[in-house]
């Protein structure tokens, strides 16, 4: 038996000049540009000491752990001021531009790498085996999207990662609970904290500057199935908010946290409807065989929703407002008609091409949401006979895809028209010094995807090493005790070990609560009072009132959570880092009095668009000592110009902030 | 449709030096047994905690006895069906199975290079520091056309 031991960890100190928590995408990314600088910089006689740190196993880690079936943001022949108009029409028109912009200038040279490390892209009939970078013509399933055999998307840029920063550099099956800030400045972060899940080690690490990447959140709101189904969700199961919450807790802005992602999908597999859609030209229909989106457009008259659609193009929460409708009014389900689909591209096909075809259908599931195959396969489906469900999901909270909630960063200086509060330091710095953040850290600006978080990743990557080198006579020091630290964390451990043996069944215990039952009420207020699923997305003062009251009980409860061994630990401070990521969603959804994203949550006594006193962005800072949230309006500033084919709205003016 | 573990075939990865589902588990879910004394199948493993799995399948595709199967999640789908894959070096083998015995097989490309090959700066040129405080580019420089004309201050 060695001497340390569950509940009395050995603690591994290390200072480091550039921290990297995470190895998803947008951490990836950051590996492989680092090293890059990290080595010139050593040429000129500066020593930098890189490390990253993830939860799991690089190699399936994230959201892209299965992989993906479509790169969706490549620019190709497309320019970068389209991708930022798209961006902003699909966000209601509040978007930081510059952000955008600057990933999607960049973006294509992380695709182009991919290709080159060995991820299968899909080209045109006559270019395969011609490279994108030789001119190979790719093959598109929207303006932005295009399709690749991606099984091993992660593999592939994780091992390109793990080359560039070395293994030696790479702690994996660490979980960071915490970012201390600097002892003489409460704005500036100087060190990490976090555990190994499989043995008994803490890990607290000093440094100059480090990259927060840690993911969206998931099952903060109840799931739509809570058995044995409940792993499924939409958003993997293991991003817990932790991006969010640590930032949040560490003092830094917060923006846009009302903003949600509810996606559309296939029932009980959540099958991604993007491939079937745009490639495959699906129609979906009501209980009815109505098409209910042209059916419900009118609805969008009522509340001035249609200032932000242009005929029947509208971004994902307006579609989804349609679908609800239907929803509502009893006129479910909702159908989408893969057969015939399938049967007009089959039309002019040979046998060969339509079994391809048919390839084709079940590997866009195969490659990035596999239980979906599960379900077809177990209810008799074959998608070219029979028709599936789709449905609005529970909500998640991200930075990348669909939605645009996250921290409040600096933007890249060079872009024309930039107000100062859009930059006030290096790229991708949030509002505390030396803390950045990429992927779905990065608030107002969706629509990166895995090919932008990746180009994210670099971005922020360069900017540390400039920091670093800036700071380099620096020497962190945190504001409080490693002993302070390490008590906190393994206080669930010592809450257990203290009073398992007042009960005989181990789970039911007055002096504690286990981390699963953390999350069971976490979920049930958020889905009951925070337009969960249970009340079709909608709520009001008063029950955001009432939410307030509970969820600050569920917090004074988390010091009473229990962990009986490490993978509880683990369960514990993950569900910790949804609290505080649900805590900020309902304070920006409780300061935004209007509904901007119909669809995702509706504000039931604000139904409007109000772009006189809203069409601007919501920042958040928390006290972690008070429980304190302060919210304030920061001035919407545009920066491309509106062109015909976006809505009128885009060119009403911001609401002024004074 | 959470993973199970078959007592026939799991060696435990004695062979290895750690268990690979429970390395590559995303969500820490794959354990070990060493000494049978959580689920009486010592040196296997099992999940720890289906309810919570994503089914990624990273830990069905890395199991080198193949000793990892899915069977879908019981409070949503009908019994008797499998998705199993067959995971190459530079493909992916899938058989599927219906409830009612309709099979399916589909085989699809994973990678075009030699696994462990990628290069992450083969051929490429080194980065230059006097372009560190630059936002336009990236060490790499595959910079795309911009057409600075769409800026409202242009
Ligand atoms: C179901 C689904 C389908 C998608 N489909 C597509 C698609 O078709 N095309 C496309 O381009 N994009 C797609 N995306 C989007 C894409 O996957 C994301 O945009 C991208 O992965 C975001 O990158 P990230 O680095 O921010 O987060 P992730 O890639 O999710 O990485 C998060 C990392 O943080 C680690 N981590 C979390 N918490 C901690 C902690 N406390 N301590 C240490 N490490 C931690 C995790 O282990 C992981 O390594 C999809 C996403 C989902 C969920
Ligand atoms: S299930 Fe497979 S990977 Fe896991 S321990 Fe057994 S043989 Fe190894
Ligand atoms: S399928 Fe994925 S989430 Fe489930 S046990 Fe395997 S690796 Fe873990």
């Amino acid at each position: 038996m060695s001497e340390y031991s569950f509940g009395n960890p050995e603690i591994i100190e290390e200072e480091v000049d550039i921290l990297i928590i995470g190895g998803g995408m947008a951490a990836c990314g950051a590996a492989f540009e680092v090293k890059r600088w990290v080595d010139k910089a050593r040429e000129q006689g500066i020593d930098l000491k890189v490390r990253l740190v993830d939860k799991a196993a690089m190699d399936r880690s994230g959201a892209v752990a299965q992989g993906l079936s479509a790169i969706n943001t490549y620019m190709g022949e497309n320019d970068p001021a389209d991708y930022v108009r798209y961006v902003r029409g699909d966000l209601m028109g509040i978007t930081r531009e510059d952000l955008v912009y600057d990933v999607g200038r960049h973006v294509d040279d992380s695709v182009h790498n991919f290709e080159k490390w060995g991820l299968p892209i899909w080209k045109q009939p006559g270019d395969e085996g011609k490279t994108l970078v030789e001119g190979g013509k790719c093959v598109r399933s929207g303006k932005w999207q295009i399709m690749i055999n991606g099984e091993s998307y992660k593999w592939v840029v994780a091992e390109a990662a793990k080359k560039a920063i070395g293994t030696e550099n790479i702690v994996e099956h660490v979980f960071i609970v915490r970012l201390e800030t600097d002892k003489n400045d409460p704005n500036r972060v100087a060190g990490a904290a976090g555990f190994s899940v499989r043995d008994n080690t803490l890990h607290v690490y000093k440094f100059k500057c480090c990259l927060l990447a840690a993911g969206g959140a998931v099952n903060v709101f109840r799931p739509r199935s809570v058995g044995e189904g409940m792993g499924r969700a939409w958003y993997p199961v293991w991003n817990a908010g932790s991006t969010y919450s640590m930032a949040a807790e560490c003092g830094a802005e917060l923006t846009l946290m009302e903003n949600r992602f509810v996606p559309a999908r296939f029932k009980d597999g959540y099958g991604p409807v993007g491939a079937w859609f745009l490639l495959f030209k699906a129609k979906s229909m009501n209980a009815f065989g109505e098409n209910y989106q042209e059916k419900n457009y009118e609805t969008l008259k009522d509340h001035g929703y249609d200032a932000y659609a242009m005929g029947m193009k509208m971004g994902t929460c307006l579609r989804n407002h349609l679908m609800m409708q239907e929803l509502k009014n009893g006129r479910g389900p909702i159908f989408i008609d893969t057969p015939t689909a399938m049967a007009n591209l089959a039309q002019n096909m040979t046998p060969e091409e339509i079994k391809h075809l048919e390839a084709e259908a079940w590997e866009d599931f195969l490659d990035m949401t596999i239980a979906q195959c599960g379900v077809w396969a177990g209810e008799n489906i074959e998608p070219d006979k029979q028709m599936s469900e789709i449905m609005p999901t529970e909500p998640y909270l991200l930075g990348s895809h669909a939605g645009c909630a996250g921290i409040w960063v600096s933007g890249p200086e060079d872009i024309p028209g930039m107000p100062d509060h859009y930059h006030w330091g290096y790229n991708r710095m949030t509002t505390i010094k030396g803390l950045f953040t990429a992927g779905d850290g990065v608030g107002a600006s969706g629509h990166k995807f895995s090919s932008g978080s990746h180009a994210e990743g670099r971005i922020a990557a360069k900017a540390l090493v400039k920091f670093a080198i800036d700071n380099k006579n620096w020497k962190p020091e945190m504001a409080r005790s490693v002993d302070e630290i390490t008590s906190e964390i393994y206080a669930p451990v010592k809450t257990f070990l203290e009073h398992k043996d007042y009960t005989t069944a181990i789970d039911v215990n007055p002096h504690y609560i286990t981390p699963k039952m953390f999350q069971a009420r976490l979920q049930k207020i958020m889905d009951e009072y925070v337009a969960g699923v249970s009340t079709l997305y909608q709520t009001n003062r008063t029950m955001l009132e009432v939410a307030e009251r509970k969820l600050e009980m569920l917090r004074e409860d988390s010091l009473k959570m229990r962990a009986k061994d490490l993978h509880e630990l683990l369960r514990a401070w993950e569900n910790y880092h949804r609290l505080i990521t649900a805590f900020a969603h309902m304070k920006h959804i409780q300061f935004r009095e209007e509904t901007r994203y119909p669809g995702y949550y509706y504000r039931a006594d604000y139904m409007k668009i109000d772009d006189e006193n809203w069409k601007c962005f919501t920042n958040s800072t928390f006290n972690r000592h008070t429980g304190e949230w302060k919210l304030r309006k920061v001035p919407y500033v545009q920066l491309i110009r509106k062109t015909d084919d976006e809505p009128e709205a885009m060119a009403r003016p911001p609401t002024q902030v004074s | 449709m959470p993973t199970y573990v078959r007592t026939d075939k799991c060696d435990g990865c004695e062979d290895q030096d750690k268990a690979a589902c429970m390395y590559i588990c995303p969500h820490d879910l794959m354990l070990l047994d060493k000494d049978g004394s959580k689920t009486g199948h010592a040196m296997k493993a099992f999940n720890q905690e289906p309810e919570q799995c994503w089914e990624c399948y990273a830990c069905v595709k890395i199991c080198p006895q193949q000793a990892i199967e899915c069977r879908h999640y019981a409070d949503v789908v009908p019994l008797g069906a499998s998705v199993q894959p067959l995971r190459g070096t530079d493909s992916i083998l899938w058989t599927i199975k219906f409830r009612n015995g309709i099979m399916k097989r589909f085989k699809f490309p994973i990678r075009t290079t030699p696994e462990g090959s990628a290069d992450p700066y083969g051929g490429e040129h080194e980065a230059d520091m006097d372009e560190l405080a630059d936002h336009s580019t990236l060490f790499t420089k595959g910079t795309h056309d911009c057409d600075m004309s769409q800026f409202l201050e242009s």
